[in-house]
C-alpha cells in the first residue's frame, strides 16, 4: 500500500450551448506519482443529489448541470476527502493537485495546491513539489533545467540563468507569487533572485501567452507559485536538510503553515544555504562558494468569494566567482584558454573572496480579490521590490572592500484585473497596470557606472478571451499594450561619445561637460504591442493538440542601450547603442500530447522569428594600457530560432517507468546568414525509475544525460600580436566543448515516525557518478575550468 | 465593495506616482575611475650621469576607444647600465593619483615582468623586492649590450603566483598593465 498518495485531479470543464441546465463537468482522478488512474474515487456534487464514482480510467462526468457555483467533494479509500469550488460553466481548465499523507491516523494533514491554467493553448510544463524538494539545496535555475527545451546560461555553477528555447535574460519573464521579478535580469551573470524552497509548483510556458503578466517574454514565462493553503483548521510544516559532498556544504529550509476554517492563514518560511569551493574532478574551483539566506511570510484571508494576502520575502545571496576567470586583457585570455587547468587553484575554503556578488532582493505585496455578481472576479495588487546588487572585483589598495558595482533597483507595481464570464462558453480576463522603476548607481564605487541612474514609467493594459467552440475545441486570443518612458542620466566618455558619432546624432541630450566625460539625459519612449492566438483540440480522450501563435515585443534594456566599458567578468569591452528599437518576436508552437496510457508523450516543434533581435558580438580589438581587449558590440538583426522538444514516458513493466527527453534547437542570424551564439546544443536525457510499492515507497532511479557538441556556432576568434615573441596567436573563444555524458543515481524512500503524523523522506543521489571531466558550452566560465565533478547528496525531509 | 476596490486602486496609483516624482531633478555626480592606470613612465637614468631616457605609455580615456600613446624619448647607449624607476599614474583624477605607492605597499600581490624581443641586447635585473624576498620591479637596472633594436615589454601582474619563473604563464594572476616599447641601442 502506498504510504503517500498524491492525487492529481484534472478537471476539464466544458460548457454546453443553451443557457440553462445542460452543462457538463468532466474530470479525471490520477495518482500523481506515476499518472495511473485512480478508480473508485467518490465524487460528490454537494448540495445536489449528484454523485458518481471515477471509472477504471479514473474519469468521471456530471451532465445536466445548471450554471452556478458548486462545491465538489472527492474522496478515495486511501485519501482524506477534499472539497473545493467549481463555477459552472467554467472557462478555465482547472488542475487540482492534492498532496496527502494517508497514514496520519486518519487525521487531516493535507497540503493542497490548486493551480489554475496559465494559458489555454500552450502546453504548460510543470515541475511539481516533489521534484522541487529534490532541488532544495540547488538553485532555481537548476530545477527548471530538468524540463525539456529549458536550459541555462551559467556563470560557474552558482549563477544559473534559465533559458527557454534558446532565449534568456530580459526575454524570459519570471513571476514569483504573482509578482513579476524585477531584479536586474538583463545581465547574463545575474541569476534570478528566488529561493527554490518558496515554490509549491513552477510552471514554464515556452511562449509569451501569459499576457496578464508581460508582453515582452519573447523566450517564455516562468511562474513560481507557493503551495495553496486549504481553508480548514490545520497546522503543518516541513523541514528539509540537504547535504552535498561537492562544495562540502548544504542547506536547511523550513516552513510552517497555520490555517483556520474561517479562512485565515499564515505561512512562515526560511532557508539557509552554505557551500565552500566546489570541485571539478581534478582540482578545486577556487572561490566558488555560496552563502544564501532567505525568508518569507504570507498572511492572508481567503474564502470563495473574497480574500486578501500580504506577502513579504527577502533573498540574500553571496556568490563567489571562480578566481581564475578574472583576467586582464587578451594575453591573459590566451594563457587561460590554452591551459587545461585554471591558472589559480588554491586549497578548499569556505571563504568567499573577490570576485564575488552579493545580492539582496526584497518583495512586498498586498493583494486582494472579490467576486462581484454580474461582473466576475476582481483582483487588485500592489507590490514593491528592492534589489541591491554589489559586485566585488579584485582591486588594489583602499578600494579592496569597495564594490565595483553598487546598484539599487526599486520597483513599484499596481495592477487591477477582472476575470469574467461573458457567456457560458466565453470567458475574458482584462486588466491594467502601472509600474515605476528607479535605478540608482552609487558613485562611491570608484568605477564608472555600469547601468546609469534612471526613472522608468510603464503603463500597460491587456485583454484575453477564451472561447469554447465545441466540447473539444477551445480558442484563446489576447492582446497587451505597454507604454514605457525611460528618463536616464548617463555619463559618457567624451572619446566614446565622439567616436560613436553621438555628438552629431544626439546633441540635444547633453546636460553638462566635464573633463573627459559628458553628462546626458536620454529620454526614451517605447510602445509595445503583444498578442496571442491559439487553440487546443482534444481529438479523443487521450490526445490533445495545442497550436499557438504569439507576438511579443520587448523594449531594449538598460544594458543594451547604455553599456560602454570594460566588463571585468567577461574580460571584454561591451558597447550598447542608444538608437535601438524594440525587438519583436513571432513564435508559432505546436504541441501534440498523449496524456495517459502505458505510453505517454509530448512533441513540441516551434519556430520563433525575431526582428530587430539584439545580440552582442565581437567587432574589434581595442588597445588599452592593460593590453588588448576584445570589443563586443550590441547590434540588431533578424533572427530565426527553430527547434523541437520531445518527452516520452513509458511504463515498461509493473513499477518500472522509462522517461526520455530530447531537445534540439537551431538559431540563425538571418541578416548575416550565420549561426547564433550560445544556442543550447542538442541533448537527451534517459531515466529509469523502479518503484517498490510495498517497501517504504522506495524508488530507485538511474539517469543518463548526453549533451552533444554544438556544431553550429559563429566564429568569434580573434588574433592578438605578442610583441615579445613577435608572433600572432589566435584566441579561440568560439569552439564549443566536446559532447559529454553524465550518469546519475537516485534513491528515495519515506518512513513514518510515531503516530503523530510525522513523516521522514530520505533521498540519496549521486550526480556525475563517474567523475567525468567536462565543459558546458553554456557555461560562461568554460574557458577557464571544468564543470563539477562527482557529487553525493543526501536529502532529508521531515513533514509534520 | 467594487467601489472600494477601485478607490483603493486609485489611491495606490496616486501614492506610486507621488513617490516617483521626487527624485527627478537630482543630477548624478561623475565617477572618475579610481582603479585605472592611465600612465606608465619608466625613467632610465644612465649610471654615472647623462640624459635619462623616458619610456611612456599614456591612455587618458582608460578602456575608452582611444589607444594609448606610446613614446620613447631617445636611444640607449651601448655598454651603459641604466637605473630605472617606474611611476604609475591615474590621470583621470585631478590631481593625478600615484598608483606606484599602492603597488609598493602591496608588493606581495604585484610583480612587474620584463621581456625583450627582436635582437634587442639588453639585460634586466630587479632592484626592489617584496617582504618575502620575491622581485617587485618598480625599480630595475637595464644593461644595454651591443648596438641592436627590438622591443621591451613591461607587464604588471596583480595577484601573481610568487615566486614564479618569470614567464607570463608561470606568474598567472591578472594583467594590470601590458605595454611594449620599441628600443634601439646604438
Amino acid at each position: 500500500m502506498r504510504l503517500i498518495l498524491i492525487i492529481l485531479l484534472c478537471f476539464v470543464c466544458s460548457a454546453g450551448y443553451a443557457q440553462e441546465c445542460n452543462n457538463t463537468l468532466t474530470g479525471r482522478v490520477a495518482d500523481r506519482h506515476d499518472g495511473t488512474p485512480l478508480s473508485g474515487a467518490v465524487v460528490v456534487l454537494m448540495n445536489t443529489d449528484k454523485a458518481t464514482l471515477s471509472d477504471f480510467d479514473g474519469k468521471f462526468r456530471f451532465s445536466s448541470l445548471c450554471a452556478g457555483t458548486y462545491s465538489v467533494e472527492i474522496s478515495h479509500p486511501e485519501c482524506q476527502p477534499r472539497i473545493f469550488s467549481v463555477t459552472i460553466p467554467s472557462e478555465d481548465e482547472l488542475n487540482i493537485e492534492l498532496e496527502h499523507h494517508v497514514e496520519l491516523l486518519k487525521q487531516v494533514t493535507v497540503v493542497g495546491t490548486a493551480y489554475s491554467t496559465k494559458s489555454e493553448t500552450l502546453l504548460e510544463n510543470r515541475i511539481n513539489l516533489a521534484t522541487l524538494e529534490e532541488f532544495s539545496g540547488a538553485s532555481f535555475g537548476d530545477a527548471i533545467n530538468t524540463l525539456s527545451g529549458v536550459s541555462s546560461l551559467n556563470t560557474g555553477n552558482a549563477v544559473v540563468k534559465p533559458m527557454i528555447n534558446g532565449l534568456h535574460s530580459s526575454r524570459v519573464t519570471i513571476i514569483n507569487n504573482g509578482v513579476r521579478l524585477q531584479d536586474q535580469e538583463w545581465g547574463a551573470e545575474h541569476a534570478p533572485n528566488i529561493d527554490i524552497n518558496t515554490a509549491g509548483a513552477i510552471t514554464v510556458l515556452k511562449g509569451a501567452s501569459a499576457l496578464q503578466f508581460s508582453g515582452d517574454a519573447i523566450g517564455g514565462v516562468i511562474i513560481s507559485e507557493p503551495a495553496r493553503i486549504p481553508i480548514k483548521d490545520s497546522l503543518f510544516g516541513k523541514t528539509i536538510l540537504h547535504g552535498a559532498t561537492n562544495g562540502r556544504g548544504g542547506s536547511v529550509t523550513t516552513s510552517l503553515t497555520k490555517s483556520y476554517h474561517s479562512g485565515w492563514y499564515a505561512t512562515l518560511q526560511g532557508t539557509y544555504k552554505r557551500f565552500g569551493d566546489f570541485e571539478a574532478p581534478d582540482y578545486v574551483l577556487s572561490n566558488t562558494g555560496i552563502h544564501e539566506r532567505d525568508g518569507s511570510l504570507r498572511i492572508g484571508y481567503k474564502q470563495f468569494d473574497q480574500g486578501f494576502e500580504g506577502y513579504y520575502s527577502i533573498f540574500k545571496n553571496e556568490i563567489g566567482i571562480l578566481r581564475a576567470s578574472h583576467l586582464g586583457g587578451a594575453s591573459d585570455q590566451f594563457s587561460a584558454i590554452g591551459n587545461d587547468r585554471p591558472l589559480i587553484i588554491r586549497d578548499f575554503t569556505y571563504d568567499i573572496e573577490s570576485p564575488r556578488q552579493d545580492v539582496t532582493h526584497h518583495i512586498a505585496q498586498l493583494s486582494g480579490f472579490k467576486r462581484v455578481n454580474d461582473l466576475g472576479k476582481l483582483s487588485l495588487s500592489y507590490n514593491f521590490q528592492f534589489n541591491e546588487r554589489f559586485e566585488y572585483d579584485v582591486r588594489r589598495g583602499s578600494d579592496k572592500d569597495i564594490p565595483s558595482v553598487d546598484l539599487e533597483l526599486t520597483t513599484h507595481n499596481v495592477a487591477l484585473d477582472l476575470e469574467s464570464e461573458i457567456k457560458d462558453n466565453l470567458g475574458i480576463k482584462v486588466g491594467l497596470a502601472g509600474n515605476f522603476q528607479n535605478n540608482f548607481a552609487d558613485p562611491d564605487t570608484g568605477v564608472r557606472r555600469l547601468i546609469p541612474d534612471y526613472d522608468q514609467y510603464r503603463a500597460s493594459v491587456y485583454g484575453i478571451a477564451d472561447l469554447g467552440v465545441t466540447e473539444n475545441l477551445n480558442l484563446e486570443f489576447g492582446g497587451r499594450f505597454e507604454y514605457t518612458y525611460m528618463d536616464a542620466k548617463k555619463f559618457y566618455r567624451t572619446s566614446f561619445w565622439e567616436s560613436r558619432g553621438y555628438d552629431m546624432l544626439f546633441p540635444d541630450i547633453v546636460i553638462e561637460e566635464f573633463d573627459n566625460q559628458i553628462l546626458t539625459n536620454p529620454k526614451l519612449k517605447f510602445s509595445n504591442l503583444s498578442a496571442t492566438f491559439g487553440l487546443n483540440y482534444q481529438f479523443d480522450s487521450n490526445y490533445i493538440v495545442y497550436a499557438n501563435y504569439s507576438l511579443a515585443s520587448r523594449a531594449p534594456n538598460a544594458s543594451e542601450l547604455f553599456s560602454e566599458g570594460l566588463h571585468h567578468g567577461a574580460s571584454r569591452i561591451e558597447l550598447g547603442d542608444l538608437g535601438f528599437s524594440s525587438e519583436v518576436g513571432h513564435k508559432i508552437g505546436l504541441t501534440l500530447q498523449k496524456k495517459s496510457g502505458i505510453l505517454r508523450f509530448t512533441v513540441n516543434p516551434y519556430i520563433n522569428l525575431i526582428s530587430d533581435f539584439i545580440l552582442i558580438e565581437p567587432t574589434e580589438i581595442q588597445q588599452t594600457i592593460r593590453g588588448n581587449f576584445q570589443v563586443w558590440e550590441y547590434r540588431q538583426t533578424s533572427a530565426r530560432l527553430a527547434g523541437v522538444d520531445f518527452d516520452l514516458n513509458a511504463d515498461i513493466a509493473d513499477n518500472l517507468e522509462f522517461e526520455h527527453q530530447f531537445s534540439y534547437i537551431n538559431g540563425k542570424d538571418r541578416t548575416m546568414d550565420l549561426p547564433l551564439i550560445n544556442m543550447p546544443p542538442a541533448s537527451t536525457t534517459n531515466s529509469l525509475h523502479y518503484t517498490f510499492p510495498d517497501f517504504y515507497d522506495l524508488v530507485l532511479s538511474v539517469k543518463s544525460e548526453y549533451v552533444f557538441m554544438q556544431n553550429e556556432f559563429p566564429d568569434n576568434n580573434f588574433e592578438v600580436f605578442f610583441p615579445d615573441t613577435g608572433t600572432t596567436e589566435i584566441i579561440d573563444v568560439s569552439t564549443p566543448p566536446d559532447a559529454y555524458h553524465l550518469l546519475g543515481l537516485r534513491a528515495k524512500a519515506g518512513f513514518n515516525i510515531g503516530d503523530a503524523g510525522t513523516r521522514l523522506d530520505l533521498g540519496l543521489a549521486v550526480a556525475n557518478l563517474f567523475d567525468t571531466s567536462y565543459r558546458n558550452y553554456l557555461n560562461r566560465l568554460r574557458f577557464y575550468a571544468d564543470d563539477l565533478g562527482r557529487n553525493i547528496m543526501l536529502n532529508l525531509k521531515i513533514s509534520y | 465593495m467594487t467601489k472600494y476596490l477601485f478607490k483603493s486602486a486609485f489611491i495606490l496609483m496616486a501614492i506610486v506616482m507621488a513617490s516617483c516624482s521626487n527624485d527627478d531633478d537630482t543630477t548624478p555626480v561623475p565617477v572618475n575611475e579610481e582603479e585605472v592606470i592611465t600612465t606608465l613612465t619608466a625613467t632610465l637614468t644612465p649610471q654615472g650621469g647623462g640624459t635619462p631616457v623616458i619610456l611612456q605609455s599614456r591612455d587618458l580615456d582608460g578602456d575608452g576607444p582611444n589607444a594609448p600613446v606610446v613614446t620613447v624619448s631617445g636611444n640607449l647607449t651601448a655598454g651603459t647600465t641604466y637605473d630605472a624607476a617606474i611611476v604609475l599614474l591615474n590621470e583621470t583624477e585631478n590631481p593625478p593619483e600615484n598608483i606606484t605607492l599602492e603597488v609598493i605597499e602591496e608588493a606581495e600581490e604585484h610583480q612587474f615582468l620584463f621581456f625583450t624581443s627582436g635582437s634587442l641586447n639588453a639585460t634586466i635585473t630587479y632592484v626592489d623586492f617584496d617582504s618575502d624576498g620575491n622581485p617587485l620591479g618598480t625599480q630595475f637596472t637595464l644593461d644595454a649590450g651591443t648596438a641592436s633594436a627590438g622591443a621591451l615589454r613591461i607587464i604588471l601582474k596583480h595577484e601573481p603566483t610568487k615566486p614564479n619563473d618569470g614567464t607570463i604563464l608561470g606568474a598567472g594572476g591578472e594583467t594590470d598593465i601590458d605595454v611594449t616599447f620599441d628600443i634601439t641601442i646604438q
